[in-house]
């Protein structure tokens, strides 16, 4: 019966109804294929796969902390290195948004800066959701998290922008730094196939909707996704071998607000103009910087 | 000497599939029509619980072992063929 399910990361894992991240965990383990070890730090995808002593996956998988998924991944290409087979087996390893920008910064960027032949996932849904929606340093402007609550006099979310990590991982001179968006499934697919064939560190960094932590339904999951990168708020891009190589073009753009009031964690600026504004001005930015618009010749 | 157990946390590959998630839907349930579907796969690849199967068009369905009714299949089907029906 179970033979019925072509899939690496089966049904039966314990993630909330319309979860974003077991959509783009399951994209990333089938593309990769049964020749492949994962590391994974701590948080929602690591509970909700792994609930001892059942486990969704079907290929080697190993957790050990929220922070060293990196440095685990880092030890077991070294050794499949020694025994003549790492050009044989994919290592990935993956985490979340905080386990990545935060407490596993250290482990990746020694992950990168020694050259390690491994792709990093970071699935970011944008706070810390496992423990109940802290803020992350992925978590954007103005969202309304556990520790960035709205007050009751200053009637703001989260204080600071998402930290920029697709260039701090351009930053180490690694050969592959893509984001992706679970709203696009096919592309997902198309960035791990590309970034497995690359030798080397490779980042790439899906956003993934948490219906939970975001608070909208569980069947707009992808359509909120979607909307995240249609008003240039996650662009989606490519850079290889130290170049921006590809974007995805936007041909309409839409306004921050659609995006916005998909989900009750904008709900406080909804009737805010000046806090929009300030989030225009981000999407804005990243239109420009990234060249999200074909211009017009 | 006294025998050490040695209990390292190895699971059974996939052995999630005990745990039958399909108790968790409270409201609905994907209905798969079988009459306009062109066999995309869409529903099947983006289904969270990875509980989609199907091969040809109007072929495919779900498990309703593991279906915890989110309703994202019904959503993304480009001809309206999944239909969520109260449970
Ligand atoms: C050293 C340490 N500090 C704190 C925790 C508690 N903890 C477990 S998961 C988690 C948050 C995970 O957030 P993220 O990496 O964004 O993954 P998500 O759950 O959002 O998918 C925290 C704080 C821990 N396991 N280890
Ligand atoms: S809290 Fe969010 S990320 Fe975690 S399992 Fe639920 S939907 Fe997925
Ligand atoms: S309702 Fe959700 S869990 Fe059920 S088959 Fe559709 S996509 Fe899968
Ligand atoms: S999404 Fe709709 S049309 Fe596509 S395979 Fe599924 S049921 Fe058929
Ligand atoms: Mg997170």
């Amino acid at each position: 019966m179970a033979e019925a399910f072509k899939t690496l990361f089966s049904p039966g894992h314990t993630a909330c109804a319309g979860c974003g991240q077991a959509i783009a965990a399951r994209l990333v383990v089938d593309t990769a294929g049964a020749n492949t070890i994962i590391a994974n730090n701590t948080g929602c995808l690591e509970v909700f796969s792994a609930k001892y002593p059942e486990t969704a996956w079907g290929v080697p998988w190993i957790h050990s902390l929220f922070e060293n998924a990196a440095a685990v991944a880092s030890g077991i290409e070294a050794a499949l290195k020694y025994l003549g087979l790492k050009d044989k087996i994919n290592i990935i390893a993956q985490a979340g948004d905080g386990g990545t920008a935060d407490i596993g910064l250290q482990a990746l960027s020694g992950m990168w800066e020694r050259g390690h032949d491994i792709l990093y996932v970071c699935y970011d849904n944008e706070a810390y959701m496992n423990t109940g929606v802290q803020r992350s340093g992925l978590t954007p402007f103005e969202a309304n998290t556990s520790t960035s609550p709205i007050g009751k006099i200053l009637a703001t979310g989260n204080l600071r922008p998402k930290k920029p990590m697709p260039e701090i991982a351009f930053a180490h001179g690694i050969p592959y730094v893509a984001t992706a968006s679970v709203g696009y499934p096919q592309d997902i697919q198309r960035k791990v196939k590309k970034a497995l064939a690359i030798k080397g560190p490779k980042y790439i960094q899906i956003h993934v909707s948490c219906p939970l932590g975001w608070r909208h339904a569980p069947n707009l999951t992808l359509d909120v996704s979607k909307l995240a990168v249609e008003t240039g708020l996650y662009p989606l891009i490519e850079y290889e071998n130290g170049k921006l190589t590809q974007v995805r073009k936007l041909t309409k753009v839409k306004p921050v607000e659609e995006y916005l009031k998909s989900q009750g964690r904008f709900k406080h600026i909804l009737n805010s103009p000046d806090a929009i504004k300030l989030i225009q001005a981000i999407a804005d930015s990243n239109i420009e910087k990234y060249g999200l618009i074909e211009k017009k010749a | 000497m006294a025998k050490v157990k040695h209990d390292i946390g190895i699971a059974k590959p996939r052995s999630s599939l005990n745990n039958k998630t399909g108790s968790w839907r409270t409201e609905a349930r994907p209905k798969f029509l079988q009459k306009n579907c062109i066999g995309c796969k869409i529903c099947l690849l983006i289904c969270p619980e990875g509980c989609i199967t199907g091969e040809a068009k109007n072929t495919y369905n779900c498990d309703y072992l593991y279906c915890k009714g989110c309703g994202e299949c019904a959503v993304i089907c480009p001809k309206k063929d999944i239909e969520m029906v109260k449970e």
